[in-house]
Parts: structure tokens; sequence; C-alpha cells
């Protein structure tokens, strides 16, 4: 505690544990103080602005072996590069934790897959995912095919591509979505 | 106004009677003039709260933005207050008619806001401590209306009154004022009436529950940070504000009580996370091998927990309650090695045995005397002894039970097929993978699930030779059979042959001769699964069935030999007490000879005292039951050891080691490194459980031993998966296995329940052993208990209410309950099963549609772009009117289907937006043109 009281003031503690999905923030604020110790200071009490680039987030072994990593750190991050503040690297394990909801995690999901940022998952997302996932050891053929099976299955307005809606209809229903969409750290 | 509006007395009528006729001049000036002076006066009635009623429903849609603003308009209004001064009272005559208007427009709502106002007597506090300022500042200028003075009166007096039940505080202040009040013709006296109290109070509620949603909303931290940061602002503001006075102190206090709880409740969240143990082995395990094998070794640590639960019952309640206080060691027979076995009581084979030193102790059943009371603390040890027995069944039932609806919450629907290829796209990939080896199989996992969908998609249901297959199947499930009945035939003759092993005396054999019933299980439980591997190759399903068909037909075995095992026990235990009448017999025969011999040789002398161990006893066959669990625990958990050095780690070192000096790849090929096998770990689990539970009555040391082994399991197995185990090729999801295993875990519990308490109902307690020797039944101590320990009326309520005259219909009526409560969910579920089936369709059907109605479109569009090329001049007419039509032919097709799913589920969220669709189609038509 009297580590933690150096670092965050008394009310930046509460905030936090208010707004966020898990409880171990000092640990949190020690793995990213960690990517660089020479950048982030000890003293957050002042919100200092620092942005850790993603070249070091992407590298934490939590995200190394994930396909999407970049995403993910796109996603979180403000600026929509993957260079991320505390702030953003909370919010990141914060969605990412078990206690998240489950809304909560489709929503970002779904942010994560949509590639291009236009709020909706089309074919190219698709196959940009699907490469991904199998380093692209499946032939055109069989990603065209995979893909339009998926917006077959779950593009319910049939607009040929994948919105929210559809997105949530879609991932709530899948058995291991919650199992696997989180990250223990 | 509020004040007017507070008080129901007849004056409000007259009033508003003698003012009627002024009243309607004053309501077209009013309009008139609030045209003119919107701006700044409206704020500053907003900034006080003083609102009107004509503005108040566009103010309470905007009163969340204006949240902020209010601060700084609060303080801009002392100013504003001053400037406003004049005007009003140029505007005194129409402000107050206005205020009457208002007085009996309220007149309807004034009982529901009386009650109101008496919740908010402390808000109302702070109103009239607003009022009061403008009060003073307007006195010196306050000018005197005739007219206007009765009803000014009138007025101050109903707020007199309104302050006696609000504000005892401040009614003399008021009392002062509100005689000059009286003259003051004051057009804006309170700064917030009840309604604008209420919405304070909603806003505040509203805040309230913004920060308690602000974990799931998708925003960026900074937003939820700053916005938590107003919002809490805000509460503080308002909720401060809203008690003042009186109250304020009792608030303030609410207030930081609750913050204090909160901080508390969040500490103790904190501090129970950081209490859950091996989460960072978990969590590297997991890292290494996906979330499958990581969700045994979470089931593991919940088996620990539910341990240590048990251990805590029996060790607190039993077992320290009897060492601490009970008769020492040596003090009756019971308590003492007998004289036949004390040379060699001390040994470590006899130990290991858990004979000697071990069987005579608190660790087993015979050892615990059948006095009611024991102790200081007068405790009652047999009752306590069956009640924890009882307990402990029924906290597992309860646990298992609890989880198990958890699960099922949790997994949702999840069954449907329908999404199949979308859940391999966005849900296989898991998160947790933190190592690049683990990564490698999940792509190549990945990539071959995705080739077998494709394939099975491309051609669905290729059935080469069904009867060889159906051939194979059955030749495979005849072999399995065999195997089982082998098995059980194995464990029974095992048994009977260790019976009469155990009557000649246990010296005179073999090491082997003696453990073979454990060995024999244990080795029928090592090799037994793997040749269901091999036959199940035969069969050729598909891997997922396959797994099922296996964890099925392990679990037969298991199960059957166990069941085999406790018959066995039976026999042995329907011997013990053939045996048991013989010595009971010999006893008194040899009581009576030694009282005879004592009385006959000197009579004088006194009685010959005997040494406890020199006494006869009968055989105890609940310690031998105990003694046939434990031994059993403990050579299931050596083999369980001892295949996992060998068969794990040895094979892992051999691999590596050997590796570079043999002809082949080992590490590729053959042998190779060894996958952890979920199902057949979390199988054992299961069934070690399962003989705690069926063991533990009679042997009260078993939880402890199996907390014991859970824990040195944890260790252990954490360290063989990290260094000699490999990620599964093949890897199973976790998630939808969780409940199939805890249904097992369910039948086992129920399963090993059955024989314990088969024996403590129908088998009479051994006479010289044990808490409940001498009675006829083991629960006979819950009567003795009722007679002995309660009030008399209590045992005869309860004679009354245990008779079977009330029992019956009990009974019977909880039959018909479950009967009832079972139809109806079954009703519900197929009425869900439809509702499924329907949703299914409408949405296929609407595809269908939809792609129609898109290729129409089209078709036209290729149509227009024909025309138009022809004719260049008339082609953006031609088109807008095709999509008008396209437009109007589409909304009956699609609206109908959508309206009868909104009938059907209420639900229509889970349903395409259709009007958007029309308006994406019209866009998209467009846009074809154009290529």
């Amino acid at each position: 505690m009297g580590n933690k009281q150096s670092i965050f003031t008394a009310q930046q503690l509460d905030a936090y544990q208010v707004v966020k999905c898990f409880c171990r923030l000092s640990r949190l604020f020690y793995r990213y103080r960690d990517l660089a110790p020479q950048l982030v200071p000890l003293d957050y009490t002042k919100q200092p602005d620092v942005k850790l680039p993603y070249e070091l987030i992407g590298s934490m072994p939590e995200l190394k072996d994930n396909p999407f990593r970049q995403r993910i750190a796109e996603v979180f991050s403000e600026d929509g590069e993957g260079n991320m503040s505390l702030d953003d690297f909370l919010d990141m394990f914060s969605v990412l934790s078990e206690m998240a909801p489950r809304d909560l995690k489709a929503y970002y999901a779904f942010k994560i897959y949509d590639f291009n940022n236009d709020d909706f998952i089309c074919k190219s997302d698709l196959e940009k995912t699907l490469n991904k996932l199998t380093r692209s050891e499946l032939t055109e053929d069989e990603v065209k095919m995979v893909c339009e099976k998926v917006m077959d299955e779950a593009d319910l307005d049939n607009d040929g591509r994948l919105s929210l809606e559809d997105f949530q209809h879609m991932i709530v229903r899948a058995p291991d979505f919650l199992s696997t969409f989180h990250i223990r750290i | 106004m509020p004040r007017d509006s507070l008080i129901a007395s007849d004056n409000d009528a007259d009033i508003t009677l003698e003012f009627e006729g002024g009243e309607e001049g004053g309501h077209k000036e009013r309009r008139h003039r609030e045209k003119r002076r919107d701006g700044s006066k409206d704020r500053r009635k907003r900034g006080n709260g003083r609102r009107r009623q004509g503005s108040r429903s566009v103010e309470r849609e905007n009163e969340e933005e204006r949240v902020g603003e209010r601060e700084k308009e609060r303080k801009r209004r002392v100013k504003k207050d001053q400037e406003a001064k004049k005007r009003d009272k140029e505007e005194g005559d129409r402000a107050q008619t206005r205020s009457e208007k208002t007085a009996k427009a309220k007149k309807n709502i004034k009982n529901e806001k009386r009650r109101r106002s008496e919740k908010e007597g402390e808000a109302g506090e702070r109103t009239e401590k607003g009022k009061k300022k403008v009060q003073s500042a307007k006195k010196e200028k306050s000018v005197n209306h005739g007219t206007k003075d009765k009803t000014h009166e009138e007025k101050k007096k109903k707020r007199k009154k309104v302050l006696e039940t609000s504000s005892e505080q401040e009614t003399s202040e008021e009392d002062s004022e509100d005689k000059e009040d009286s003259e003051d013709e004051e057009v804006k006296p309170e700064s917030l009436s009840p309604e604008e109290l209420e919405k304070l109070k909603e806003a505040v509620d509203d805040k309230k529950k913004l920060i308690q949603s602000l974990r799931g909303k998708p925003w960026p931290m900074k937003k939820k940070l700053v916005t938590l940061r107003e919002s809490q602002e805000f509460l503080e503001k308002y909720e401060g504000a809203l008690g003042k006075g009186k109250g304020r102190k009792l608030y303030a206090y609410k207030v930081m009580m609750m913050k204090k709880w909160m901080k508390f409740q969040r500490d103790f969240e904190n501090f129970k996370t950081a209490c859950i143990p091996w989460e960072m082995k978990i969590k590297e395990i997991e890292s290494h091998f996906g979330s499958s094998v990581a969700s045994y070794f979470i089931f593991l640590r919940w088996m620990y927990g539910i341990n240590m639960i048990l251990f805590g019952l029996t060790f607190g309640l039993v077992m320290v309650p009897e060492a601490l206080m009970g008769r020492p060691y040596g003090s009756i027979p019971r308590k003492t090695v007998p004289r036949a076995e004390e040379a060699s009581a001390m040994d470590f084979a006899v130990l290991w045995d858990f004979g000697g030193y071990a069987q005579y102790s608190v660790l087993f059943y015979g050892f615990y005397s059948n006095q009611r009371a024991i102790g200081w603390l007068k405790f009652r040890m047999p009752l306590s002894y069956f009640l924890v027995g009882v307990g402990t069944v029924a906290y597992s039932y309860m646990v298992v039970i609890r989880t198990m609806a958890r699960n099922a919450n949790e997994s949702g629907v999840g069954d449907d097929n329908s999404f199949n290829f979308s859940w391999k796209m966005f849900t296989s990939w898991d998160y947790l993978i933190g190592n690049p080896e683990t990564a490698d199989n999940k792509f190549a996992s990945i990539t071959t699930s995705f080739k077998e969908a494709i394939l099975e998609e491309q051609e669905s249901r290729k059935d080469d030779n069904i009867h060889l297959t159906r051939f194979l199947r059955v030749l495979a499930n005849f072999l399995v059979l065999c195997c089982l009945a082998g098995s059980g035939y194995l464990i029974y003759f095992v048994v009977r042959r260790s019976q009469k092993f155990a009557l000649d005396g246990l010296e005179n054999h073999t090491w082997w001769e003696r453990n073979e019933v454990n060995m024999v299980m244990s080795l029928l439980g090592m090799f037994c699964p793997m040749l269901f591997d091999v036959i199940s190759t035969l069969e050729n399903y598909h891997p997922r069935v396959a797994l099922q068909w296996q964890l099925g037909r392990i679990f037969a075995l298991f199960l059957g030999n166990l069941y085999t095992f406790i018959i066995a026990l039976m026999d042995e235990i329907n011997v013990k007490r053939d045996e048991e009448k013989i010595v009971k017999f010999n006893i008194t025969m040899w009581e009576a000879s030694l009282y005879n011999g004592t009385v006959s040789e000197n009579f004088t002398a006194p009685p010959i005292t005997i040494h406890p161990a020199d006494v006869p006893r009968g055989p105890c066959w609940e310690t031998m039951v105990g003694q046939e669990f434990v031994r059993l625990i403990i050579s299931d958990t050596m083999t369980t050891y001892i295949t996992l050095l060998i068969g794990d780690f040895l094979r892992a070192v051999l691999v590596r080691f050997l590796n570079h000096c043999w002809c082949w790849d080992l590490e590729a090929g053959f042998p190779s490194y060894s996958e952890f096998d979920v199902s057949g770990n979390v199988l054992g689990l299961i069934f070690n459980q399962g003989m705690i539970w069926m063991g533990a009555f009679y042997a009260p040391c078993l939880p402890a031993l199996n907390v014991l082994r859970l824990h040195v399991s944890m260790y252990l197995q954490c360290w063989a998966v990290m260094c000699c185990n490999v990620p599964q090729e093949r890897v199973f999801k976790a998630s939808g296995s969780n409940n199939f295993y805890m249904a097992m875990l369910l039948v086992i519990l129920f399963l090993s329940t059955l024989p314990a308490i088969y024996t403590i109902v129908t088998i009479p307690p051994s006479f010289d052993c044990g808490p409940f020797s001498g009675k006829n039944r083991m629960f006979d101590v819950i009567q003795e208990t009722l007679e002995s320990d309660f009030p008399a009326w209590f045992s005869k309520v309860f004679s009354y209410a245990s008779n079977p005259g009330l029992v019956l219909p009990f009974i019977l009526l909880m039959v018909l309950a479950i009967y009832y409560l079972q139809s109806t969910s079954k009703s519900y579920k197929e009425a869900n099963v439809e509702l499924k089936k329907k949703l299914q369709m409408q949405n296929e059907e609407n595809k269908k549609k939809n792609k129609k109605a898109a290729q129409k479109a089209l078709m036209d569009l290729e149509e227009a772009r024909k025309v138009a090329l022809e004719s260049a001049g008339h082609q953006r007419n031609n088109n807008a009117s095709y999509q008008g039509q396209q437009a109007r032919e589409m909304q009956p097709a699609t609206r109908v289907p959508r309206t009868i799913n909104h009938r059907s589920h209420g639900n229509p969220g889970y349903l395409p937006n259709f009007p958007l669709q029309n308006e994406t189609m019209i866009r998209r038509a467009p846009s074809l043109q154009r290529h």
C-alpha cells in the first residue's frame, strides 16, 4: 500500500477502482513501467503524459504471440497507432480481464476484428482475420469460402458486412468466447 | 409556487378564486415577457432551480447537460439577482398572479407532494436558505402593492407551516423575515420546488447509476475518468446540498459511512483475489497450454477448496474434540492396541497399512467412544459425528449443484450449430496463449479445424461402407464391455482372495498379497483407458464424439470397479458381523468366567482390573471399511504420482537425452513427449473425490488426506506439465465440457453417498467400537438427543410431526411440486426450442427474400442502365423511379416477418433492422448504377 500511494493519489486510486474491472492496479502499473523504466515515472499523482510505443507494448509476453496484437494495441490506444498511455494500458487489461462484462468484451472484439475501422466487419476484414489465424495456410478458395460462410451465418441484414449488432448476436452465443477472450495478468 | 402547493388549505382555493380574473391577463403577459427575456432570466431561474411549469419539460431533458453549468450560474446568480430585482419589481403583479396559477395547477398533486416534502425536509431547508439571500437583498427596494398584500400574507402563513414541518431550526429566523416579506412583493422566494427537487434527486440517482455502470461502458479510459470525476463532483455538491440543515449531519455521516463501506468492500475484494492460491502458476500454465489444460488446474483448485471445508468440518467438530476432550488413549479397550498386535503396532509396514497405532486413533471410526457428552463443554460427540457425516454430504451436494447452475447460466444456449464458421473465426484464438510453441500448435490446430470444417461442408456426410463402420463399432463396444466385465470380475476375485488372506492373518503373506486389491484397481485404472483408446480407433468417430465415448467408458470402468469393490466390502462386512456375534457370545462367557474365577478364588480381594489391551473385542467392521478406503486412496495417489514420474518425467528425460544417439528422431517420432491428458486427469480427480465421500463417514481422516494429496498434486502436476509435457495438438474446448465434468461429479456424489447411506441405515453398528456402539442403529442418536437434550414438548411435537400421517402428505406434496415444476420447465423448454426454430426459419426466409429482392433490384438496375445507355438524357429519372419502386416493393415483404418476430419474442435486438436495410439497398443502387 505504501508503494501505491506514492504512485497514485488516493482519489486516483478510488477512481480507477470504480472504473476498472480488475483489482490489481499496482501490478499492472509495474508491468507497464517495466516495459520502459526510463520513460515511465514512478509518480503518477500529476498525471504525466507518457506514452509507450507499440513496439514495447507488442513485446509483452501476454501479447507477443497473439496474431491480433497490433489490432489490440491500436484499438485500445487513444491515437489509434498502438502507442499507449497508462490509461490505455489499464483500459486494455480491464476489458480483457475476467471480470469484464460480456457486452463490453464483444464490443472490443468487434473493434479488434474491424481492421479498417469502418465500424463494419467486411469481407476484407474477415480475410485478414482468417489469414492471421491460420498464418495464411489456407488457399485463396478456402479463404473465400470460409468468409462467405461466415457472412452467410452471421450477416442477418444481408448487407454483405457484419455490423456490431450482427457480431454481438453471433458472439454472445459462442460457448467459449468468454473463456478465450481474456488475458490473465 | 411550491410553498403554496405544499399545503392544502381552504385558503388556497379562496385566493385562487379571488384572483381568477387577473390571472388571465397575466397569463398572456407572462408569455410575452418570457420571450422577451428568455436568456438571462431563464438561466437565472435555472440556476436557482426556480423553474416555471412551462419551461420544466424542456429543462428536464437538458438538465444533465446543464449540470456543469449550474455551478457557475450559481456563482453568477448573486449578481444577476441584483439586476433582476428591478425587473422583478415591475413584474411583481404578474408574477403574483402567476404564482397563484401554479398553485392552482399544483393542487391536484398536492397530497403527493406533501408526502414528498416530508421526505425532502432536509432539501427544503436548502431552498429556504437560498431564498433568504434573495429576500434580504430585495427587502429595501420592496414596494407595497395593496392588493397583493393579502395573498402574500396567506402565502407566508403557509410557508411557515411548511417550515415548521420541515425545519424547526430555521423557523424563528423565518418568522422574523416573514414579517418583512409580507410587504415584500417577491417573485421567486423559493429556489426549488418539490418537483425540481425531485428532478435533482433523479439527476443525482442518474449520476450514481452512471458511476456504477461506468465499468461496462466502452469508452476510453480518459473519458471514463473525466465522466467519473464530473459526476462525482456533481454528486458531492448536490447530495451535500440536498441535505443541508438538520439532516445534514446525518446525511454526511451516511455518505461517509457509505464511502467507508465501499472502500472496505473494495479492499476486501482485493484481499479475496490476493487470497486465491496458485493464480500465477495457473496463469503460467494457461499461457503455455491454453485454457483447456488450465481448466483442469482450476478444477483441481476448486476441489481443493471443497476439501478444505470438509476437512475443517471433520477436523474441527470430530477429530479435535475427541482428541482433546475424549478419554485418552489406553483408557478403554477400543482406544488401545490389543495385546496380540502390540509388538508390531509401531512397525512402519503396519502403520503404512493403517493398522497398529494408526488404527486405534482418531483417524478411524472405531476409536470414538459412545459417551453422550465429553469434556467440560459437554460436547455431544456421537451427535456431532453423525451430523458432520450428514453435513459433509449435504454441503457437497449444495456446492456441486450451485456450481452447475452457475455454469449453465454462463454457458447460455451455445449448442446450436448455426454459427459454426463464425465462431471458429472469432473465438478460436485463445488470448491466454503466451508461448511461441503453443501459439504454433494453436495456429496449426485452427488451420486443421478450418480445413475439416470446409471438407465437411463440401461433402456433407459421405458414407463409405456403412456396414463395415457399423460392424466395427459394434465390435468395439463388445470389446469394451468384455474389458469392463473382466475388470469387474478381477476385482471381485481379488477382494475375495484378500479376505481369505485376512482370515489367515496378514503377516504370513507377501507385500503383493496384502495390497493386491488396491494395486489391481489402480493398475486397471491405468491400463484400461489405454486399451479403450486403442479400441476406439476402430470406430472412426469424429474426435469430439470419440472423446465423449472414451470418457463415458472410463467412467463406466471406474464406476464398475468402485461398485465391485463396495459389493466385496459388503460381503466382508457380513463376515465380520457373523464374527462379531461369536465374539460377543465369547465375551459374555469370558466375563462370566472371569467373574466366577475371582469370586471363587479370593472373595475379599479387590476386583481384578484387566488391562484394556487384554479385553477381547469384536471385529469393528466400520474401522475395517474406513481402512479399506484409506488404503485405496493412498495406493491411488501413489499410482498417480508414479505414473506421472515414470510416464511423463522419465519419458521426457529419455527422449531428450537419448535423442542425439538414437537411430530415429525420438522427439518427433514414436515416444515423443507426452501430452497432458485433461479428461483422464479430471476423471481421476472425480473418482478420488467419490471415494472420499464414500469413506469419510468411517474414516474421518479422509478429507485431511485428500487435502494433502490435492496439495501435492497441484505442485507436482504443475511442475510435470511445465517440464515434461507438450501442448496438445488437438485442442479441445474447455468451457463446453465444464458442466459435463460437473455432471459426472454429481453422479459420482450420488452413487457414492448411496452405499454410505445404505450401511448407515440398515446395518447396526458394532457393539464395542465407535460413537454409536450400543445403539440399534446409527441414527438413533438423533432420537436420543431429542429425548434427553430438548424439552419434553419438543420431542412430542417432533414425534407428531414425524408420524406417517403428516409425513406422507408432505412427501406427496413435494412430489407434486416437483412434478409441477418439472412439467412447467419442460413446457418452457419446448416453447424455447420451438421459438428458436421459428426464429431460425424466419431468418433464413428473410435472407432468401432479401437475396431475391437484391437480385431483382440488380436486374432492374441492369435494365435501367441499358435504357440509360440508350437514352442518356432520361437516365436519372428512370433510376429514381426504379429505386422508389424497389423500396415500396420491399417494404411489405420485410415488414411482415419483423412484426411476427416482435410479437413472438419481444426482443428486437435479435433481429435485423429491416428499415435500415432497405436504406442500404437504396443506397447501394446508385453506386451500382455508377459503375
